[in-house]
């Protein structure tokens, strides 16, 4: 299978690859995926709560190059952004921007679910 | 050292140039058609076809007339197969084979199914062995047929032939043998093995592709099969079509130049494959093998490395030519169906590699190679969620996970 130039770049050169504490209370993590299906995203956001951005991201994914690429990007694309910013980034974005073809639509799909479950959770916790 | 790195001599093997020298006379010089009786074109080469004919034979202690030629191994699993299942359908309609057998088998034994023919599919262990005593204890009185291969293409799992001939001489049911792997890099004696039907192919040991042959035996017993194509009756009416002559000359040579060296090439390849293991297991942490640890082809090695994703993997090692278990890189997005029955999971099956050596690999290019390998799996543990979990402490087996 041909790879584009973008998700080989990501593959070799993986931005924010790394971990956040999970149970520091300006994080959230988002673990999404199963082994069994041959994917599993961990993304994790550090936020300043003050004004709700996105300071750092950090990710570990279990995956094709295409799943790799699509979680690196993410964690580039969240960074710096607000979380509400962050909540309405886009699988077909991802999709774009990779040029993924039609069989490794998943792994955007996955990606934008990380990037929501990790959201999701920093919101769990803040407010807990 | 040349890039990448060919590391897949289990599909094919490239043809040694001594072969391709003995070939060129026949395209162009040598022409005839064995089958014409009426010119010297045509005797000339059916003397060669027969001299090619009593070698291939004597390599694997048979008689020349007990070679067949086909297009390759999965023509002559396919001959073997529905060819002795319609020749013996009036004795029995049961045939026993194995769930790891090559597709050639697999496939035409389905076929037979659908047609009122019954398989019983034998167990494996994790390694890929039979039980012999459930062979036996499998075999009827309308059993016509047991087809089990030599060695496995994907794992190397090596079958104990010599005791399956005993068991199916002593139980009169025909033996089948697919012996792609096995002929010319393990000694094949037919006589001793008491083998019937042996399937092989040019490719695998240095000759050209497009040339294999069935050996069908002819006495004690006298095999017969009918044939699935027709067209003229060669081949003692088994199968018929013009014979490929330049492929036969060059089977016949590759054969004979691989068994020349066999025992001392064995040897070789199997110190190349444990090399390439200890490096893999000093420097690697959850890997493992897959087949049976010493009682495997000389050239094949298998290991699944755990917490990576096998799509992944090949890219990382995208300068080895190397095959993987995860089908992921071919059309179907299934695993191994060989791995599969041995019980192997599915994560793992997809993060095998499966590592074919041959006559030009060097000790540089296995060297080579294992650092390629240890190279993009830690790199890909570093980035894996599964290895860091799994480094914590955390049982991956009761995680929630959202499949999806």
């Amino acid at each position: 299978m041909a790879y584009s130039d973008k998700v080989i770049d990501h593959y070799k050169d993986p931005r924010n690859v790394g971990s956040l504490d999970k149970n520091e209370k300006n994080t959230g993590t988002g673990l999404v995926g199963a082994p069994e299906c041959g994917d599993v995203m961990k993304l994790q956001i550090q936020v300043n709560p003050d004004n709700n951005q996105i300071v750092d991201a950090k990710f570990k994914t279990f995956g094709c190059g295409s799943a790799i690429a699509s979680s690196s990007l993410a964690t580039e694309w969240v960074k710096g952004k607000s979380i509400d910013e962050a909540m309405s980034i886009k699988n077909t974005e991802i999709v774009e921007e990779l040029s993924l073809p039609p069989v490794k639509i998943h792994c955007s799909v996955l990606a934008e679910d990380a990037i929501k479950a990790a959201i999701s959770d920093y919101k769990k916790r803040s407010e807990g | 050292m040349k890039l990448p790195i060919y590391l897949d001599y289990n599909a094919t093997t490239p043809v040694d140039p001594k072969v391709v020298d003995a070939m060129v006379p026949y395209f162009t010089e040598s022409y005839g058609n064995a089958a014409s009786r009426n010119h010297s074109f045509g005797w000339q080469v059916e003397k060669v076809v027969e001299d090619a004919r009593e070698l291939i034979g004597k390599l694997i202690c048979a008689g020349g007339k007990e070679i067949v030629f086909t297009s390759g191994a999965t023509e002559s699993n396919n001959l073997a197969i529905l060819g002795a299942a319609e020749f013996y359908k009036k004795k029995g309609k049961h045939i026993i084979s194995s769930p790891i057998e090559h597709k050639a088998v697999i496939d035409p034994c389905n076929a037979l199914e659908q047609n009122g023919y019954e398989i019983t599919f034998l167990d494996v262990d994790k390694h890929g062995c039979i039980d012999l005593k459930q062979l036996e204890e499998s075999i009827r009185e309308d059993t016509i047929l047991v087809s089990l291969m030599a060695g496995n293409n994907e794992i190397g799992t090596l079958n104990p032939i010599w005791e399956i001939g005993q068991i199916t001489r002593k139980k009169d049911v025909l033996f089948h043998t697919d012996a792609t792997q096995c002929v010319g890099k393990i000694p094949i004696d037919v006589e001793k093995m008491n083998i019937d039907l042996l399937s092989m192919t040019a490719h695998k040991f240095y000759g050209p592709k497009g040339i294999g042959a069935l050996y069908v035996r002819r006495k004690k017993p006298r095999v017969r099969l009918s044939p699935i194509m027709f067209g003229g009756g060669h081949e003692r009416g088994m199968r018929s079509g013009t014979l490929n002559v330049p492929g036969i000359v060059g089977f016949a040579k590759a054969l004979e130049l691989s068994i020349e060296e066999m025992a001392s090439e064995a040897e070789r390849l199997t110190g190349l494959r444990q090399r390439l293991l200890d490096r893999l297991n000093s420097e690697l942490d959850y890997i493992f093998l897959n087949g049976h640890p010493t009682e495997r082809l000389p050239n094949n090695l298998n290991v699944s490395f755990g917490y990576v994703e096998g799509e992944s993997l090949m890219m990382g090692v995208n300068e080895l030519a190397v095959s993987s278990g995860s089908a992921c890189t071919s059309a179907s997005l299934e695993p191994s169906y060989v791995l599969r029955a041995l019980g192997v999971g599915d994560d793992l099956a997809h993060s095998s590699i499966r590592v074919g050596m041959g006559r030009f690999t060097t000790v540089e290019e296995i060297d080579y190679a294992a650092d390629k390998m240890i190279e993009a799996v830690k790199r890909l543990r570093e980035m894996s969620p599964l290895y860091e979990m799994v480094k914590d402490g955390v049982d991956l087996s009761t995680v929630q996970w959202t499949s999806h």
